[in-house]
């Protein structure tokens, strides 16, 4: 079928900032499709408040608006632009739902917008509980019988009915919080009962329990003739009831037999038939591991994490091909772009296995419940290739990044006395507790009843500990296996405190067709299982090493600029290859750089890589702290580090020599000195004076860090530093209240540019990424602009920067420099949306050589562009029980979203629509504040001022009110969390919530 | 146990023994599937061929006797990167490398398939010897000392309620799925070796006739050819694979040989009358020669996506239907069993043909 001729102009909806549950996947999707569709011809306009993506650049399509995304905003887009047609299935749960918004409200209608790919009925049909059921029983798929109930004895009748277990899902509350499973009927009683209270609308879900069950995902494609195929299948480790998105997951399916696996393939096919899917489509069953039985779970309509997974795994470009079909083009017509021999009508074949890890954000919080169920909580995820389940789990283990003695020994993060607890209770820590059960005694079968894994896998960590435990016996004779079954040397040295000549591995190439036609991917893994190595050297290369698993302080932003960077690369003419190990993002898309090495972003397996490749340098500084913390290694292996060299780095790094410089320079930084013991760090506190703030050294995201008034909290501090990095040395610092700015700079060495300065609303003592920021400045006077610029300057010339760095400031009676990060920070996407710069190539050109005057740039500050635009923080509060929900100054967001406008205050007012779900004027008029606020002068002032009406509520009170007459609710407790009810009320009704005061005036500047 | 695989262009690979410890000789072919590893190696087609599975993992769910597609599994040996020691399922009795013993099958482990699968992919189809002991003779003369297999044929029938059809399945290897899907439409079926003779075949009365797949050269069965042309004039016929390709040459048509066969589970085969591709399960090293159909009563009815080869047939004035790839599944995707129900209508539509006449 020939494609749309009818359509010229098609809008896309990206899925906004990211939270957890829809995060970086998007944009590679986003990417893919948008590119996809212009290589077709068409003309391509997308929307999208999330500045941090490669989406919203300008080569990817026609026309970008960083605006929010609601029915308003897109509405007035969509009256402008008159597009022919509407692409909903690319933006996420965001995109659909909006794409639904529109239709309901007649936008699409009025202005003659033609959806496309799978159509709304469709995905009312499979996101309908109800309606999809019903589906399902006409076309004879079993679901898991279900009922909705209002009241207790309806619930005992109906389990009495399906029997026990059940499960029991409480409507509309946060996470599903007051649900549980139910093994008799006064389990059933009990939970009921808290079910429908905790229920807004006194509802509750009875579902026949499946947990237990082997939990299966099918990706699978459809066209509009209805040819259709299965990209991919995947076997969750965890067994139903912990979501698919928190699973350890490997791909292909490992314990199914082709009968099985052929049922539950049929089984998929025939749903999306039913549902006329066009394009992608990801279907979850549930196998009973002791029957032929199983159930569907569910059915997404559209591109997900798992597609992005999915197509990761196999090559097969999953988002690219659903925008073709969407615009009419059908797969047995479309080239396989990966053989570009064979056709998009084929099911990829795989000879190596996938693991895929999911990375949680509990390292950085550690009072929240750990403990994984239905919710999701990850905030990202690592994938490792190799030929065994042993070496892709170890690889994706070894790409985690939390505890690395932890992982060297796999064994728990955390203390585990209870190890027949700890399995029974499933948390982000469950891999590594078995690792210590085994180790500690517990048999396959022990492990398996306490868990419900499949003893198939268990076998398989079995084995690990089986060899981890031979390792100190005789290093040499296990050393070849362990390397084959995917220990890296650092597990290896870490068992046995010896060290024996690396071994290299071979790489293979992932081919979507197990070897069967020739390819040219230039994607690639290593294996210990295997002769022949398939990876020919480029020659002429620079390696660039990404950032790894998206986490709470590391995001999509360093994707970005690594993207950005190879961008440059190329332009520049050399042949960029990126190492990195996160299957979400686009720099993981083997089509971007020229060749893309999937692996763990460890030292070992980066110098085995430019062994091999012998690359011209490698760059460190777009892949976050992940890349510059490998920079010493690869330096003293030899390598060429382009861009600022390690002594500069350590010059930013290392405390002494940054005071050093600093004193050298006349720049002010807050008084401060460094502890090694309790009893140091008294004295020094002391000293300096209180209030200080308190963090261990090396941090990211503010892990750890703190502000303490007195010596109490001082103490309390210290026992939970010293236990969260025992051999770290702290930092104190005087707590210097003022004015937090930032500014990115890019230098050659000689020259500094600087791309603007950002001013945070939020004041010193709140992480710059939970900050709104500002630009240009609306508070700091010409004269504090200056010196910021100057000091800037001087840092940069004196370090040699060479590339990018980013320098954070307090201002009040001086200006003090308090952190300078030698690499492209969170803020370069925001900046460079902004001043329409592409900052990290400008930089990657500056490494490469590049002068200011090539690149028609001045050195100096840019002069602002005539517009303001604020970038605001989004948090994933309710995904995230037990976490602090107070702004302090460790980072707590997951997400970003950018206004921009003519004036400060429209600009602020988009930024917060997304974020803080702001409304301005169209919400309520009731301000929920809690007591601390009704006494702040300030405050009482504002909102007087913005003519709203407060009313004082404790935080652990339910407030009695329609939603509908909220503005907003106010909580600025220290101690506080979601579970709060007056948090738990305004995130579960998505009414914006403010936890610092500086974020609550600036909103309530806004209302009139 | 050492186990030493040697290709017939020198390239050898050192490995693992698993299964029977004898030596095998015979063809060496990689199938990609990533399941249904016991469904090929009890699949008659593979006779006397040493199977690679590319993926790297098998064995995982052990061996359950319900999915043996025949009573022996003749095949030379099997290749694999890592054997499951320790598998695990329900309905499984026992693991894959005592069932190979019992079968007196060797197996290699260890090795790196991959670079074996692009060595076949780039050469083509090799003849191989997989030994425990290093060779001390020539390849050649190594590779005649070892025996060969025969694929083992059945005389048989098998009968289900409320049967409405009675087929004959001519068969040179059958695969049980296909007897099992004749069943599920309502057949009778009777098996026969395909060294029937035609009035043996009319005693039995049969409303159709069937010709199974099965191992080797099309051309080594040219005695049969005769059969077939008698038996198309008289009965609805359809065939799969070998019986596909078989039926090619009873009607003029040629086969050759593919570089390096179709063995997967992957194949995209595109019916040109409804321009619908689906995915099939497919096993073969020879295929029908799309320009050897021009003077024949063939018409080409499904092709390969990829290559373009020919994967279905029907006759120009007779219910003659065929297939390259295996409808059946057992192992592979189930896209394609509206085949069996294609042959079942035919039959019907011959049924009341001759009542109409009669």
């Amino acid at each position: 079928m020939p494609k749309l001729t009818n359509i010229h102009k098609i809008a896309v909806i990206g899925s906004g900032p990211i939270v957890i549950g829809q995060a970086a996947e998007f944009d590679y999707a986003g990417s893919q499709a948008c590119l996809s569709l212009k290589e077709e011809g068409y003309q391509v306009v997308l929307i999208n408040s999330n500045p941090a993506t490669i989406m919203t650049d300008d080569e990817i399509a026609d026309k970008v608006y960083l605006e929010p995304l609601t029915l308003e905003s897109v509405s007035a887009i969509l009256a402008k632009e008159r597009p022919d047609a509407l692409l909903p299935t690319l933006g996420g749960q965001t995109g659909l739902n909006l794409a639904v918004e529109l239709d309901d409200a007649g936008v699409l209608a009025k202005y003659n917008i033609q959806l496309l790919g799978t159509g709304l009925a469709t995905i009312k049909q499979a996101e309908d509980r109800e309606s999809f059921k019903e589906l399902m029983q006409k076309i004879g798929q079993p679901v898991p019988a279900s009922k909705t109930v209002h009241a207790v004895q309806t619930a005992l009748d109906f389990a009495e009915q399906i029997s026990y277990p059940v499960i029991v899902r409480p409507a509309y509350t946060l996470g599903g919080t007051g649900g549980g499973i139910a093994a008799n009927a006064a389990e059933l009683q009990k939970i009921m009962v808290r079910g429908l209270s905790m229920s807004p609308v006194n509802e509750c879900l009875i579902e026949k329990s499946i947990a237990g069950f082997k939990e299966i995902e099918y990706e699978v494609m459809r066209d509009n003739i209805g040819d259709k195929i299965t990209v991919c299948n995947m076997e969750n480790f965890d067994p139903v009831g912990i979501h698919t998105g928190d699973s350890i997951v490997f791909a292909p399916s490992q314990t199914l037999n082709d009968t099985e696996y052929q049922t539950l393939r049929q089984a998929s096919l025939d749903i999306i038939d039913a549902l006329d899917i066009k394009g992608g489509c990801n279907v979850q069953l549930a196998q009973d591991p002791n029957s032929a039985r199983y159930y569907i779970i569910e059915v997404n309509p559209r591109v997900s994490r798992s597609s992005a997974l999915a197509s990761k795994a196999t090559g097969y470009p999953i988002a690219k091909i659903a925008a073709k079909i969407a615009v009419g083009l059908n797969l047995s017509e479309l080239r396989n772009p990966i053989t570009k021999t064979t056709y998009a009508a084929f099911e990829p074949a795989l000879d190596y296995v996938v693991a895929k890890i999911p990375r949680f954000p509990f390292d950085k919080f550690n009072t929240a419940e750990r403990q994984l169920g239905t919710q999701m909580k990850a905030t990202g995820e690592v994938m490792g290739i190799g030929s065994t389940i042993e070496e892709s789990l170890l690889k994706a283990l070894q790409s985690m990044e939390i505890d690395q003695t932890a992982i060297n020994q796999l064994k728990p993060t955390s203390d585990t006395p209870d190890l027949a607890a700890a399995l029974h209770v499933p948390t982000d820590d469950r891999l590594l507790v078995i690792f210590a059960a085994l180790r500690a005694g517990y048999s396959v079968a022990k492990i398996h009843d306490l868990t419900q894994i499949d003893r198939f896998f268990l076998d398989k960590l079995a084995h690990i500990i089986q060899l981890q435990q031979l390792l100190p016996q005789d290093l040499a004779a296990n050393y070849a296996t362990a390397k084959k079954f995917g220990f890296n040397d650092a597990m290896i040295s870490a068992v046995t405190n010896e060290q024996l000549p690396t071994l290299a591995p071979v790489y293979k190439m992932v081919d979507t067709c197990a070897g069967e036609f020739a390819s040219s991917t230039p994607y690639f893994y290593s294996t210990y299982f295997g002769t022949e190595n398939e990876s020919e050297p480029l020659g002429n290369s620079i390696l660039v090493i990404g950032s790894g698993p998206i986490r709470i302080g590391q995001g999509v932003e360093f994707d970005y600029t690594t993207v950005h960077c190879v961008q440059a690369i190329q332009q520049a003419g050399y042949h960029a290859i990126i190492v990195n190990n996160n299957p979400e993002t686009v720099s993981t898309d083997f089509s971007i750089s020229d060749k893309l090495y999937f692996e763990p972003l460890t030292l070992e397996s980066v110098l085995h890589i430019a062994a091999l490749e012998q690359p011209l340098g490698v760059i460190v500084q777009f892949g976050g702290q992940t890349a510059i913390n490998l920079t010493k290694g690869l330096v003293a292996d030899g390598l060429k580090i382009l861009g600022t060299s390690l002594h500069g780095i350590d010059q930013t790094e290392d405390r002494h020599q940054f005071e050093d410089l600093l004193k050298h320079l006349s720049i002010k930084q807050p008084a401060g000195n460094t502890a090694t013991s309790l009893t140091e760090a008294h004295k020094i506190a002391a000293a300096i004076g209180y209030p200080v703030m308190v963090r261990p050294s090396f941090v990211l995201g503010g892990r750890a860090m703190a502000v303490v008034h007195n010596e109490k909290e001082l103490a309390h501090y210290l026992t939970n530093a010293l236990h969260a990095a025992p051999d770290q040395p702290i930092l104190i610092d005087h707590y210097v209240q003022g004015l937090e700015c930032e500014v990115d700079i890019l230098s050659d060495g000689h020259a500094v540019f600087i791309p603007g300065i950002m001013e945070h609303i939020e004041g010193a003592g709140i992480h710059s990424g939970d900050s709104i920021a500002v630009y240009p400045p609306q508070r700091l006077t010409l004269e504090q602009q200056h010196e910021i610029i100057n000091i800037a300057t001087k840092i940069g010339q004196h370090v040699h920067c060479i590339g990018m760095m980013n320098i954070q400031f307090i201002v009040a009676d001086h200006v003090y420099v308090i952190e300078v990060n030698p690499r492209a920070s969170r803020t370069v996407p925001f900046m460079s949306k902004v001043t329409k710069l592409h900052l990290a190539k400008i930089a990657t050109h500056l490494i490469l050589g590049a002068s200011f005057a090539e690149l028609g740039l001045t050195p100096g500050l840019l002069t602002p562009p005539n517009l303001v635009a604020v970038k605001a923080p989004v948090f994933s509060f309710a995904k995230l029980p037990g976490i602090s929900t107070a702004l302090s100054p460790e980072m707590k967001s997951t997400g970003e979203e950018i206004g921009i406008a003519a004036d400060y205050a429209t600009a602020l007012t988009k930024a917060l629509t997304d974020s803080y779900h702001f409304h301005g004027s169209h919400a309520g008029q009731v301000v929920l504040l809690t007591p601390n606020l009704a006494a702040d002068n300030k405050v009482t002032q504002a909102i007087a001022h913005a003519q709203l009406i407060p009313r004082v509520l404790t935080a652990d009170t339910v407030p009695d009110i329609d939603v509908k007459q909220v503005a907003l609710v106010a909580n600025t407790n220290e101690q506080q969390t979601a579970a709060d009810p007056l948090n738990y009320f305004a995130l579960s009704q998505n009414v914006p919530l403010f936890t610092a005061e500086d974020t609550l005036l600036a909103a309530l500047s806004l209302a009139k | 146990m050492k186990s030493y695989l040697i290709l017939e262009d020198g390239l050898t690979f050192a490995g693992d023994a698993f299964g029977a410890h004898i030596a095998a000789a015979g063809e060496v072919v990689f199938n990609t599937g990533m399941t249904g590893y016991q469904e090929a190696i009890t699949d008659p087609s593979y006779s006397n061929q040493l199977i690679t599975f590319t993926y790297p993992l098998i064995g995982n769910y052990g061996i359950d006797a319900t999915h043996n597609q025949s009573v022996q599994a003749s095949c030379a040996a099997v290749i694999v990167r890592q054997l499951a020691d320790l598998p695990n399922h329900y309905a499984q009795q026992m693991n894959l490398d005592a069932f190979l013993q019992q079968q007196k099958v060797p197996g290699i482990q260890g090795i790196d398939t991959r670079q074996l699968t692009k060595h076949i992919r780039q050469h083509g189809t090799l003849k191989a010897i997989l030994t425990t002991q290093p060779l001390t003779v020539a390849f050649s003369a190594a590779y005649a000392a070892i025996k060969q297999k025969e694929a083992p044929l059945q005389r048989a029938t098998y009968t289900t309620k409320q049967a409405q059809q009675h087929v004959v399945l001519i068969d040179f290897g059958t695969k049980k799925a296909i007897i099992d899907q004749l069943l599920a439409q309502h057949c009778n079926v009777d098996v026969v070796p395909y060294t029937t003779s035609l009035a043996d075949i009319d005693a039995l009365q049969p409303d159709g006739i069937f010709l199974s797949n099965g191992p080797d050269d099309p051309a080594d069965y040219e005695m049969v050819l005769p059969l077939i042309q008698a038996l198309q004039a008289k009965y609805p016929l359809a065939g799969i694979c070998l019986g596909h390709q078989l039926l090619a040459l009873a009607n003029g048509a040629k086969t050759y040989k593919l570089q390096y066969g179709h063995r997967g589970l992957n194949h995209p085969v595109k019916n040109i009358a409804t321009g619908k591709t689906i995915l099939t399960s497919q096993n073969h090293g020879y295929a029908v020669a799309v320009d050897s159909l021009v003077d024949t009563p063939l018409e080409m009815t499904a092709y390969e996506l990829n290559d373009g080869s020919v994967e279905g047939l029907q006759h120009k004035s007779l219910p003659v239907i065929s297939v390259q790839y295996h409808p059946e599944a057992n192992p592979g995707p189930t896209d394609a069993l509206g085949f069996f129900t294609e042959f079942y209508d035919l039959m019907n539509a011959n049924k009341a043909k001759k009542s109409s006449v009669a």
